[in-house]
C-alpha cells in the first residue's frame, strides 16, 4: 500500500511557520544591506558593528547580571519550596502550590503592572534591582515546578535510611538530597536563567533609567536604529539559548540513579 | 533477667484511625523476633517507631535499660533494612556501607577495614566499586543489610526485606540471612506478613492483626498452639470445628455437642465445665483417612464422610471431606502413593479419624477469621456463578 503524502506535508507546513522567520532573520543577519529587503551580497559587518556598539554591551552586562542572581536565588527558593511540597500535604500547601503556580497562568503584563505598582507603592528606585526581584518572582516558580517533577521519583525511604545510619541533616542535604536531585535542581536553573535573560514585558514595566537589558535594547533599536544589526544580535542570542536548551535537555533525558534503582 | 528490648503499651494513632494499640513486646538478647500480620496490621508502624522515624502516642521504648524513646532515628543504636533497600543511588557499594562509618568520623584505616569485611560477609568484593543501579535486586538487599550491619547496632530492623525479591531468591536469602545472623549474634527484628518466612527464620513471633498483638510464642507454639481463631487462621490452614460441652469423660478429657455434626471427644485444655462453649482448631494434616472404620481406641474420634474435591500436590493431597454439613479439610502425606497406597477418589466414603489431643481449644473465637481459610475450587466456583 501507498502510504500517504499529508503526514509529511503538515509536517513540513508546520516546521515551515515555526521556523521560516528565523531562518530569514539568520539570512538577513549576513545581508549587505541597510534595511534588510533583497539580497544584496554575504557581509560580516553587522557582526563587526555589534562589536563597537557600547551600549549593546552595557544592555548584556545588565541582562547577565540581572539572570545570573535571579537564576541563583530562585533556584534555592525553588529547590525548598519543591521539597516542602513534596515532603507534606495538608491544606497549607495546597494554597503553597497554588501561588507556585499563578505566576505561570497570570498574564506576564498583569505581573509587570502588579509588580510596579508594588514597587511605586514602597517608593523602590526602579532599576536591576527591581528587575531582579520580579524576575526571582516568576523564576521561582518554574524551578520549583521542575524540581517537584523530578522528586515525584524520589524514594523518602533513603532519607530516613541515611538518618537511620546516624546522619544528620546538613549531610543527608549535602551528600544525599542534592546528588540524587542535581539534575533536575540543574534543569530549572537553565530553564530560570533562559527565562530571564529572554524576558520583556515584566522587564519593561520594572526597568528604570540604566538599567536597559537586551530584549529592551533590541525593541528600542527596531523602533529608531539599524534594525540589521540587530538581526546579527538575535542570531548570537539564539545560538547561545539553543546551547543552553539543548544541556538542559540533555541533563533532563540523562537516566536518573533514582530510576536506575527501580529497573 | 531484664529485657534487651522493651516496648510498653505502645499506642499510636493517624487521625481517627488507631494503627498500634497497646502493643507490648520483650526482646531477648541475640534473638531473631518476627512481627507477623497481614498488611495494615501495624507491624510496620511499630517498626518504624524502634526504628525512631515516629513517635508513639503514649508508651515507653527502652533498648538495654535505657529509655529512648524521645531520641531521633540518627541517635538510636539501632539500623535498619528498608523494604525497597533505600541505597544511596549516588554512592558505590563501598561507599553505601561506609557511609555510617564516615558519619561516626572512624579514621579511614578503620572503616576500609570494616568495610572490606563486610563486602567479605555478604560476598560482594567485586561489585564494591558498582552503584546501585548496576547490581541485582538480591545484591542490593545484601548490601542493605551489609549497610546496617556495619555499624555494629545492638538492634536490627528488617522490614519486609524479602518481599522484592522473587520465590528462588527469597529463599536463598533466607537461608543467607540466617547465616548472617548466626554470624553477627545481633538481636533481629523482622517484619513480615509472609508465614513462611517468620516460621523458618524466627526464635519468637508476635502474630499481629487491627493493630494489636494477638499472641507472641516459638515457631510452634503458634502452629500447634494458636491463642486465637485469628492466628490459627492466619498461620497455617486449620478447621475450625465449634460446639458445646456436653459432658465430662474424666479429669482431661471432655464430649463435645457440635452444631455440625456428631459429638467429639476433646482434650479440655482449658478446664472448660459442661454447657459451656468450645471453639476447636484441628490441623488438616492431624486428620487420618480410612476407607472403612477403624478400630475404636481410646479418645479417638471417627466421623463419616463423602469426599467433595481432592487437590494433588505431590508430596501431599488436600481432601475436602463432607461431613453432615460441614466441609472437613484434610491433609496427607504421601509415602508410596501408586504403589502400595489405592489413591482415594471423588465421591468415595471415607472415615476421618483423629486423636483428641489433636484439636487445640481457642481462646478467642471470631466467625470472620474463618474467611481467611482456603475453600475447595469447586466452591469458589459456584459462588462465582452466583456472583454472575
Amino acid at each position: 500500500m501507498k502510504r500517504s503524502r499529508f503526514p509529511l506535508l503538515i509536517s513540513v507546513g508546520v516546521m515551515l511557520f515555526f521556523y521560516l522567520p528565523i531562518f530569514l532573520l539568520v539570512v538577513g543577519s549576513f545581508n549587505d544591506s541597510r534595511y534588510g529587503g533583497p539580497w544584496r551580497g554575504f557581509t560580516l559587518k553587522w557582526y563587526e558593528r555589534l562589536l563597537t556598539e557600547r551600549d549593546i554591551w552595557a544592555a548584556t552586562e545588565n541582562t547577565l547580571i540581572i539572570a545570573l542572581v535571579s537564576t541563583v536565588v530562585a533556584t534555592c527558593l525553588g529547590t525548598i519550596a519543591a521539597w516542602v511540597l513534596h515532603r507534606y500535604h495538608g491544606a497549607l500547601q495546597r494554597t503553597h502550590y497554588l501561588f507556585m503556580y499563578m505566576p505561570l497562568v497570570v498574564p506576564d503584563i498583569l505581573m509587570g503592572i502588579s509588580l510596579l505598582l508594588l514597587f511605586v507603592n514602597f517608593s523602590a528606585k526602579l532599576g536591576l534591582t527591581t528587575i531582579t526581584l520580579a524576575h526571582i518572582t516568576f523564576c521561582t516558580s518554574y524551578v520549583t515546578l521542575v524540581v517537584l517533577g523530578r522528586l515525584q521519583d524520589f524514594d523518602n525511604n533513603v532519607v530516613d535510611a541515611a538518618l537511620d545510619l546516624g546522619a544528620r541533616w546538613p549531610r543527608i542535604i549535602w551528600n544525599v538530597i542534592l546528588p540524587m536531585l542535581g539534575p533536575g535542581i540543574a534543569s530549572g536553573a537553565l530553564l530560570a536563567f533562559t527565562l530571564s535573560v529572554d524576558d520583556f514585558i515584566i522587564t519593561f514595566f520594572v526597568c528604570g533609567p540604566g538599567s536597559t537589558t537586551l530584549p529592551l535594547y533590541v525593541y528600542s533599536s527596531m523602533k529608531h536604529g539599524s534594525p540589521t544589526i540587530i538581526n546579527a544580535l538575535c542570531t548570537i542570542f539564539m545560538a547561545v539559548t539553543a546551547i543552553i536548551v539543548i544541556t538542559g535537555q540533555f541533563l533532563m533525558n540523562r537516566r536518573q540513579p533514582v530510576q536506575q534503582l527501580r529497573s | 533477667m531484664e529485657h534487651f528490648i522493651e516496648l510498653r503499651d505502645i499506642c499510636k494513632s493517624y487521625g481517627q484511625q488507631a494503627a498500634v494499640c497497646n502493643a507490648t513486646l520483650e526482646l531477648k538478647k541475640g534473638e531473631v523476633f518476627s512481627l507477623l500480620g497481614p498488611s495494615g496490621c501495624g507491624k510496620t508502624t511499630l517498626l518504624r517507631i524502634l526504628g525512631g522515624f515516629q513517635y508513639p502516642d503514649s508508651g515507653r521504648v527502652i533498648v538495654n535499660g535505657q529509655d529512648i524513646t524521645d531520641l531521633p532515628a540518627n541517635k538510636r543504636p539501632i539500623n535498619t533494612v528498608f523494604q525497597n533497600y533505600a541505597l544511596f543511588p549516588n554512592m558505590t557499594v563501598w561507599d553505601n556501607i561506609a557511609f555510617g562509618l564516615r558519619v561516626a568520623r572512624m579514621t579511614r584505616k578503620e572503616i576500609n577495614v570494616e568495610v572490606d569485611r563486610m563486602l567479605e560477609l555478604i560476598d560482594m568484593q567485586d561489585h564494591a566499586r558498582k552503584k546501585p543501579g548496576e547490581i541485582s535486586g538480591g545484591q542490593k538487599q545484601r548490601v542493605a543489610i551489609a549497610r546496617a550491619l556495619v555499624n555494629k547496632p545492638q538492634l536490627l530492623l528488617l522490614d519486609e526485606p524479602l518481599a522484592a525479591l522473587d520465590l528462588k531468591l527469597r529463599q536463598r536469602m533466607l537461608i543467607e540471612l540466617d547465616n548472617i545472623h548466626d554470624e553477627v549474634g545481633i538481636t533481629f527484628l523482622y517484619v513480615t506478613h509472609d508465614q513462611g518466612e517468620a516460621m523458618s527464620l524466627s526464635d519468637r513471633i508476635a502474630v499481629m492483626n487491627n493493630g494489636s498483638i494477638e499472641q507472641i510464642g516459638s515457631p510452634v507454639e503458634i502452629y500447634e498452639a494458636p491463642g486465637s481463631s485469628f492466628v490459627a487462621a492466619f498461620i497455617g490452614d486449620t478447621n475450625f470445628i465449634n460446639g458445646q460441652v456436653k459432658e465430662k469423660i474424666d479429669h482431661d478429657y471432655i464430649r463435645i455437642e457440635l452444631e455440625e455434626f456428631n459429638s467429639v471427644l476433646a482434650w479440655n485444655d482449658k478446664q472448660l465445665n459442661p454447657g459451656e462453649r468450645v471453639d476447636l482448631s484441628i490441623r488438616p494434616e492431624k486428620f487420618r483417612l480410612f476407607r472403612n472404620k477403624p478400630e475404636a481406641t481410646p479418645y479417638m474420634n471417627a466421623v463419616e464422610g463423602t469426599v467433595e474435591d481432592i487437590i494433588y500436590l505431590g508430596a501431599q493431597t488436600k481432601y475436602w471431606i463432607r461431613v453432615g454439613e460441614k466441609l472437613v479439610s484434610v491433609q496427607q502425606q504421601h509415602g508410596r502413593f501408586l504403589l502400595d497406597e489405592t489413591p482415594i477418589t471423588w465421591g468415595e466414603n471415607v472415615w476421618v479419624c483423629w486423636h483428641a489431643n489433636d484439636g487445640y481449644m481457642l481462646q478467642r473465637f471470631d466467625e470472620e477469621d474463618a474467611s481467611m481459610l482456603p475453600l475447595p475450587p469447586e466452591e469458589d466456583l459456584e459462588d462465582d456463578e452466583e456472583a454472575q
